[in-house]
């Protein structure tokens, strides 16, 4: 393994300063995803500026309703916290359906949003990754694609973002808080990942440096009508084979609100904003849940190994809504 | 009361879990190096140049071994050990150089930065029945003969009024043994001490004096505690070679443990299997023809021969038989042993393809494999030592409440969740092998009981005590137990089921001869020094009469599948076996499950999956390679029948370490296929597979 420096911030400003002087820098969280790519030689940062001493790890209600949960808010006690369970269940379902008691234990709200794709040529050195290292070819192109994206990619890459979580914040329309040495920024969830395009090395639309420093999420009257189902091959300890978020409000029969969500599809969790505008004033069956899924999928462009992907979705989206309305066979 | 049939917790637990048992890196030696390998970046070809600088140049690192300048050894009977000694490249990922530092960081460091020029050449590495190389072994491993037939099968399946054809692919599956292979190895005075993880101490001695050409005596192999290793410790692996030319090379202890990822495939993997499966039988399910032909991988580097249809051999009736094993030979790492090889995949094959035929006849598939009982061995037309399918067959069958089951498939929704239930039988061979034992007994009235047997986690160690005891004669609390050490009396791997049946074998003759001598001692009195008695059972076995002894089991499995995603989630599984004597029920229980839920995880997770172009697995580790978790198995159960059986051993046991996994993927597979109707002939049977192919809602 390469040496490495390792330094512990003081305060927000000295993290940010820190990384701004040293460019092969990298903000360390729980060190789930990160140490893991380092020990594989996938990330090689001279200097560690280690976040978890910063006090960003509490859950704040907000004056007028919405929460600011702290970047380092371990995702354990964030999945357990009586405030999020109460306002924001599908985060914790959300969290609760991801990798195991003890990654939670360690793992943190911002290191989950920015963890890195599972394509497993990326985590392996000895294959061809433009997202590893640029211009050398996407070995999953024409590989074992198997668990990578149907929507969004591009030739150069075809990696998804394996998150659980973000795939609930994206669905609440939740905001990232940010300090950069240009000072504090916010961006959308929404916003935060970016599909691969000719660049699937940037990731993020964060500009380099900046240190998450909290998720707000705005308050949503329907918030607790909500679910997260995820399809996985085994029954725990594994990233989804593809995921729903859903929120979802009903005036009698008609959908007055929804949000609707996607995981392991694309490069980033993918907000189905399509599927939503077909559900939305529209009376609510099962035949609409499946159009709606329709037309979001419509775009999608599966890989040789994975067109059983568009199927999973459409039925994971029908199951997710019907049991929201209360017309799922159980 | 004996002490055989006794739950007892296993002797070093506490160790164990307060970490004070050392496993073989961890034991504290002075001036201790650190050896990482280097993967070749090639999948065939030869080594053109190594430049060591880059890596030389790193703070820490000592030496750089590769095969133009490692110490040299004698070829032996193993060529996969053959390490660092030619610039071949035979598969990726082959260890081609080995870096040693002051430091496990540096070394790892520097071994990123060995330059290796190749000249490759094209590669072959997926198996496929039309493989242009497929060839005829000359025996199965491990001696079997390759091909069998018996009758005219051609003849008896082309006359059967039902015929079954199907052909049922495996992939590679990997070992993963929580514990890595690791080693530590010193040169001491031209002597060798390696603490090594493996499944058995004395054939690694054999084998490193072999190599470094030595006496055994010259060579000491400890492996006190080792976690795990399913067939893939089985022998003497690169880990302990390396350790031990690069300990010689930079004239200090070298320490060498490999990553998970370095797991797969270097140090052995379950061959990827194509099997062809035929059956013709009468329209009550009575097999007359069976025949299975099996296709299986080795490598271009030593020969490895999975004997996956010698199960059809034995298993069922049928007056006419064949059976055959071809290979091809690939630019793959080669195969090894893994949990019941042979008998496991091709359980899986058979069982399937028996369930497909009780479907075709319209009888029950535990009908159909009582029907089909023998009563003598059809392969060697010996009769068995004991034959207990069809009492386990229907036990379990009592006690799933298999009976009115509705053999129609896809029909039982309970919500979203299609219903079903499988069964399928299991055998494996009680075979034991020679050992040698010594017990000691000390005038404080206390015993030493010693034999170089490996508890690789299964709780051998234990049992071998509990049997010491009651050869003995006195409570088990006198005795002490020292096993895993290449100066203790020799015995073989903990392997292919035999390890307490031959280990206990000579504990009780050390034990019996002791207990004899102590009666005839004047006065009772033991000297100040002891008084032992060493025993070796190699007359004793060599004179067994000829036999088939085999274990027996019975799978019932009961699967749900979601009808929206495909999902399976196992409700339960319990197993039925009949294994001799079982000297500890709790670790039995333990290797039992273990097993059962090994075989699910084959049939629902595990993969090798292949990258041709590169030649290797692209998931190697245990996030991208499933192995099943405690979720994935809502309820497991196993039982066994009471069977004495004495024509085995003096302790009367069979050996369980593998007839759990075996048939247990096909009994997932059976129940899945009854669930949904879809019968996945190629494992692992995941959802994707399935999801366009249920039954509407
Ligand atoms: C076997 C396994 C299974 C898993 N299964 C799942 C699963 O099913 N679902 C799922 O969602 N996840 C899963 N995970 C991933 C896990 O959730 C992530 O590893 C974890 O959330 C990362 O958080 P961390 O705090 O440890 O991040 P770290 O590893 O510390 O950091 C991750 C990245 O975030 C950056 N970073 C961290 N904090 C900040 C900050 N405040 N500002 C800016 N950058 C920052 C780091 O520089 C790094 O690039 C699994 C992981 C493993 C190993
Ligand atoms: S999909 Fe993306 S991450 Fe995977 S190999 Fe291609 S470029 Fe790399």
């Amino acid at each position: 393994m390469k040496a490495f420096r390792y330094h512990r911030p003081a305060d927000v400003a000295e993290a940010v300063a820190l990384l701004d002087a040293e460019p092969a820098a990298a903000y360390l969280a729980g060190g789930t995803n990160l140490v893991d790519l380092m020990k594989l030689g996938v990330q090689r940062p001279e200097l560690l500026v280690d976040v978890t001493g910063l006090p960003l790890d509490t859950v704040e209600v907000l004056p007028g309703g919405g929460l600011r949960i702290g970047a380092t808010v371990r995702n354990s006690d964030l999945a357990a916290d009586p405030v999020i369970r109460r306002e924001h269940p599908l985060l914790s379902r959300a969290l609760l359906a991801g990798a195991s008691g003890q990654l939670r234990n360690l793992a943190t709200t911002a290191g989950n949003l920015l963890q890195r794709t599972r394509c497993v040529y990326f985590q392996d050195t000895g294959k061809a990754c433009n997202k590893r290292e640029p211009g050398t070819g996407c070995a999953a192109r024409h590989g074992q694609n198997r668990d990578l994206a149907i929507l969004g990619w591009s030739e150069l890459c075809v990696a998804t973002h394996p998150s659980d979580l973000a795939v609930a914040l994206v669905a609440l329309d939740a905001v990232v808080e940010a300090h950069d040495p240009g000072g504090a920024r916010e961006i959308p969830v929404a916003e935060l990942h970016r599909t691969p395009g000719e660049h699937p090395e940037r990731e993020t639309s964060l500009p380099r440096g900046a240190l998450i420093t909290a998720v707000r999420v705005p308050p949503l009257p329907f918030a607790r009508r909500c679910t997260y189902l995820k399809a996985r091959d085994r029954a725990s300890f594994a990233f989804a084979v593809g995921s729903v978020a859903a929120a979802l409000d009903l005036d009698g029969d008609t959908v007055r609100d929804v949000r609707l969500a996607y995981g392991a599809v694309a490069h980033r969790p993918w907000r189905a904003y399509r599927a939503e505008e077909a559900l939305r004033g529209r009376p609510f069956t099962a035949e609409l849940a499946a159009q709606a899924a329709d037309a979001e999928l419509a775009a999608a462009r599966p890989l040789p190994h994975n067109g059983f992907k568009v199927p999973l979705i459409r039925n994971l989206t029908v199951r997710a809504l019907t049991t929201l309305a209360g017309t799922a066979p159980r | 009361m004996s002490a055989v049939g006794r739950e007892h917790p296993r002797l070093e637990g506490p160790d164990k879990v307060t970490g004070a048992a050392r496993y073989a890196v961890e034991y504290p030696v002075d001036g201790v190096a650190y050896g990482w390998v280097v993967p070749a970046a090639a999948t065939r070809g030869r080594i053109t140049r190594v430049d060591v600088a880059p890596a030389l140049a790193v703070p820490g690192v000592l030496d750089v071994l590769h095969h133009g300048n490692a110490p040299r050894l004698t070829p032996g009977v193993d060529d996969t050990l053959f390490l660092l000694q030619e610039p071949t490249v035979h598969y990726r990922g082959e260890y081609v150089a080995v870096v040693v530092a002051d430091s496990l960081e540096a070394a790892r460091e520097g071994a990123r930065l060995v330059r290796i020029d190749y000249d490759t050449q094209p590669h072959s590495t997926v198996l496929s029945e039309h493989h242009p190389g497929l060839y005829r072994p000359d025996t199965v491993n491990p001696g079997y003969p390759t091909d069998t037939t018996d009758g005219d099968f051609d003849a008896g399946f082309a006359a059967a009024e039902v015929r079954l054809d199907a052909t049922y692919r495996t992939p590679a599956y990997h070992n993963n043994p929580m514990e890595p292979h690791a080693t530590t190895a010193q040169w001491r005075n031209g002597r060798l001490l390696v603490h090594d993880s493996t499944q058995g101490s004395t054939p690694v001695q054999a084998t490193l004096a072999q190599l470094f050409g030595l006496p055994p005596e010259a060579v000491r192999v400890v492996a006190e505690h080792v976690g795990g290793g399913f067939g893939s410790k089985g022998a003497a692996k690169a880990p302990v070679v390396l350790a031990a030319l690069a300990a010689r090379q930079v004239d200090r202890p070298v320490r060498l443990a490999l990553t998970r990822q370095q797991l797969f495939g270097p140090l052995g993997y379950r061959t990827p299997t194509i099997q062809r499966v035929r059956l013709g039988a009468d329209a009550d399910g009575r097999i007359a023809a069976i025949c299975h032909d099996a296709i299986s991988q080795t490598s271009g580097v030593h020969e490895f021969a999975e004997q996956t249809a010698v199960y059809t051999r034995s298993m069922y009736a049928g007056r006419h038989r064949r059976t055959t094993h071809r290979l091809a030979r690939l630019d793959v790492p080669t195969p090894f042993w893994m949990r019941a090889p042979g008998e496991c995949p091709g359980a899986y094959a058979l069982e399937s393809a028996l369930d497909e035929l009780a479907s075709a006849c319209g009888v029950d598939p535990v009908e159909l494999r009582i029907r089909n009982d023998v009563t003598v061995d059809p392969d060697s037309g010996q009769p068995f030592s004991s034959r207990n399918l069809v009492a386990c067959l229907r036990e379990g069958a009592r006690r799933f409440d298999w009976a009115d089951r509705d053999p129609t498939p896809g029909v039982r929704r309970l919500g979203r969740w299609l219903i079903g239930t499988g069964v399928a039988g299991s055998s494996y061979p009680a075979r034991s092998r020679a050992a040698a034992a010594a017990a000691t007994a000390a005038p404080d009235g206390t015993f030493e009981v010693r034999i170089n047997a490996t508890d690789i986690g299964t709780g051998a160690r234990t049992a071998l005590w509990q049997v010491a005891a009651d050869a003995l004669e006195v409570p088990a609390d006198r005795i002490t137990i020292r096993i895993g050490d290449s100066d203790l009396p020799p015995a073989g791997v903990a392997g292919g089921s035999m390890g307490t049946a031959s280990w206990s074998w000579a504990v009780i003759r050390a034990c019996q001869g002791l207990r004899d001598r102590l009666r005839h001692v004047p006065g009772a009195a033991v000297p100040a020094d002891g008084l032992t008695v060493e025993a070796s059972t190699a007359d004793e076995v060599r004179a067994q009469r000829p036999l088939a002894r085999y274990a027996y089991g019975a799978h019932f499995v009961q699967v749900r599948v979601d009808a929206d995603t495909g999902e399976i989630r196992v409700d339960r599984m319990l197993g039925m076996f009949a294994v001799g004597r079982v000297v500890n029920p709790s670790t039995a229980r333990s290797q039992l499950i273990g097993g059962m839920t090994m075989g699910l995880s084959m049939a629902l997770h595990e993969e090798g999956l292949l990258d041709e172009r590169y030649g290797d697995w692209v998931n190697h580790d245990l996030a991208t390679y499933h192995v099943s978790a405690c979720a994935d198995i809502e309820r497991i159960e196993a039982y066994w029948l009471p069977e004495e059986d004495p024509e085995l051993n003096p302790a009367g046991v069979k050996g369980i370490g593998e007839i759990g996994i075996v048939g247990s993927a096909a009994a997932v597979a059976n129940a899945v296929h009854h669930a949904t109707g879809v019968r996945v002939r190629d494992l692992p049977i995941r959802l994707d597979k399935l999801l366009d192919r249920l039954p509407a809602g």
